[in-house]
């Protein structure tokens, strides 16, 4: 079911990761991709993985979901190890077969590359898995605020962000409404060949569009009617607080960066 | 002959996370052929839920739905003939209209059933008259009618596919009294032509007293009971402890019983309370006016 696509979806829970500040969980997010894309051989990968490795026992949130947020991913796994197998030169040849040649190298960068992406989506989901989107889009509009300096629009593109994040799950619930209705009067939409299925599709986009238009049109006048005017002088109801947990976490994120960094100039000295 | 059993029918949504809920915990039901059901329960009991099972939309987590003496879940690759069978129509079914004329949108059906153009063309005129849709309607675009009359398509949708068993989640919510009484009416006149089960999941008492053979209440995702109108009635206090009003004519009586003045307790509707009381009062006066 629809329902089942976990990317992006809070998973509500009281740990150590749950309370950190949200603004000091995006930076240290930011410090983490960081370090994974300095990493530049498979052991410096092996301290993201551990860094990966204690961030989710201590957001205690099960294993499983971490596999459900990368099944989606799947195909591009694949196709990411296949690419780099078959057209990276470079090393031994491992096995030869008519045009395909398939190098030491090849295998080495596909499979480093799939820790990569892994260690991604694992790192970013542990944020929105730990972290409710509405604080989330709280602490980027905290951090973005000095932008407003030039003009930009942080507080607005912030609410469009709030206003698009809570309604995702909506829509998802919404779609999955409107697929069971079609589907009670026999519309094929996970079966039949895909004439039929493309054909039913429009059962479900039409009252979809217009059921998304009509929320649209309610929440606006929603907010008018509540007096709702743009960031000016707008207090918040959750104030955003850092405590020493914060500044503890960041440390630690920094000096696994560090770590990376030295690992990878010392394996480069060695010539590794 | 039996329509619909379930035997120890379960479900679980999002098991295995914190929002893991059961919202229908091992019920057993059994519905004869040719009822009038009226589904009620308090909000979140799991009727929604319950009859979701009925077409198959949604899996048992453990049990069975047995439909028109089938296992609906023997065979996977039936389950679209199960939804032709049991017709299930959604709450506020208005937002699943998609087609350019109500009359192609109540087709919907019956197209995605094979059928071919004349009987599809019988059947959409005749449900259009039972749910009282005027025939002009029928090419004009569905966007454009009221509320009601949106609701009255949606049902006719489903009407269409005379299905042995048909499911109706709240019709009536949302519309005013007046719309309400019609509806039903219409969901009468639809009973009465093809004899077919009917299941009205609703909150108003008044509504299934009137209309109802039999009540059956889900009470915190178990069957709280499954009887005849008259019979759940009698419980009024029972039903008032899970939440639920009896009719407020029953209400009446009730209070009318603990004063002192017993006529039994199984007065539901309007019309029924009237005789008895003319009767009473006839029988002290020795007149029949009041
Ligand atoms: N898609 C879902 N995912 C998780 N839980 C759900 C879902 N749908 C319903 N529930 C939960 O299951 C329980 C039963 O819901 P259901 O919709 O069957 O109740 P209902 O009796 O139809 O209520 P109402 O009278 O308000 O329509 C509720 O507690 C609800 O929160
Ligand atoms: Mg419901």
């Amino acid at each position: 079911m629809l329902r089942d696509i976990t990317i992006g979806q809070y998973f509500p829970g009281n740990s150590l990761i749950h309370r950190l500040d949200p603004r000091f969980k995006i930076v240290m997010t930011l410090i983490y991709i960081v370090m994974l894309f300095t990493g530049s051989s498979v052991f410096c990968l092996a301290l993201g993985a551990v860094y990966t490795i204690i961030a989710i026992a201590l957001s205690k949130i099960p294993v499983k979901m971490f596999f459900k947020s990368l099944r989606p991913l799947l195909p591009f796994l694949v196709l990411t190890a296949v690419l780099n197998v078959l057209f990276l030169d470079g090393g031994d040849v491992l096995f030869k077969w008519k045009f395909i040649e398939i190098t030491e190298d090849g295998v080495r960068t596909s499979v480093f590359m799939i820790i990569r992406i892994v260690l991604l989506i694992t790192g970013s989901s542990l944020l929105t898995y730990t972290t409710s989107p509405i604080t989330l889009t709280d602490a980027i509009e905290r951090l973005l605020s000095p932008l407003k300096k030039i003009k930009v629009p942080v507080h607005e593109l912030a609410m469009m962000m709030s206003i698009a994040l809570r309604f995702i799950p909506t829509l998802i619930e919404e779609t999955d409404k409107i697929m069971s209705a079609q589907k009670a009067r026999g519309a094929e939409i996970d079966s039949g060949s895909f004439m039929t299925r493309a054909k039913n599709m429009i059962s479900i986009l039409v009252p979809l569009f217009i059921s998304s238009f009509r929320r649209a049109d309610e929440l606006a006048t929603a907010m008018e009617c509540r007096c709702y005017r743009g960031g000016d002088g707008r207090t918040r109801l959750r104030q955003l607080r850092s405590a020493a947990r914060d500044y503890i976490a960041l440390t630690v994120t920094v000096v696994f960066l560090a770590g990376t960094i030295v690992l990878n100039i010392l394996l480069k000295q060695f010539g590794i | 002959m039996t329509i619909l059993e379930t035997q120890d029918l379960t479900y679980t949504y999002s098991p295995g996370t914190p929002f893991e809920k059961t919202a229908v915990d091992c019920v057993n039901l059994k519905i004869e052929e040719g009822e009038l059901v009226g589904v009620m329960g308090h909000t979140g009991s799991g009727k929604s839920t319950l009859i979701q099972h009925f077409n198959g939309l949604l899996k048992p987590t453990s049990g069975k739905v047995i439909l028109d003496g089938e296992d609906i879940w023997a065979d996977k690759k039936k389950i679209r003939d199960v939804r032709f069978k049991a017709g299930l129509v959604f709450q506020y079914p208005e937002y699943q209209i998609f087609e350019e004329t109500v009359y192609k949108d109540i087709a919907f059906g019956p197209k995605n059933m094979g059928l071919d153009e004349d009987e599809i063309k019988r059947r959409v005129y005749e449900t259009a008259h039972d749910i009282g849709l005027k025939e002009e309607l029928l090419e004009r675009s569905p966007f454009d009618l009221s509320g009601g009359q949106k609701r009255r398509v949606a049902i006719a949708g489903v009407m269409a596919m005379e299905p042995k068993l048909l499911i109706l989640d709240e019709p009536t919510a949302g519309l005013d009294p007046a719309g309400r009484d019609k509806l039903l009416e219409h969901i009468k006149a639809y009973h009465r032509r093809t004899r077919n089960t009917i299941l009205i999941v609703s909150h108003s008492m008044e509504d299934v007293a009137g209309f109802a053979d039999k009540i059956l209440v889900m009470n915190k995702a178990k069957l709280f009971c499954y009887d005849d109108t008259s019979a759940v009635f009698s419980r009024a206090e029972e039903i008032a402890g899970i939440g639920l009003d009896v009719p407020q004519i029953t209400k009446v009586f009730v209070e009318l019983k603990k004063r002192g003045l017993d006529f039994g307790r199984d007065v539901y509707t309007l019309e029924y309370a009237k005789k008895l009381l003319l009767k009473e009062l006839g029988g002290e006066r020795g007149a029949g006016r009041c």
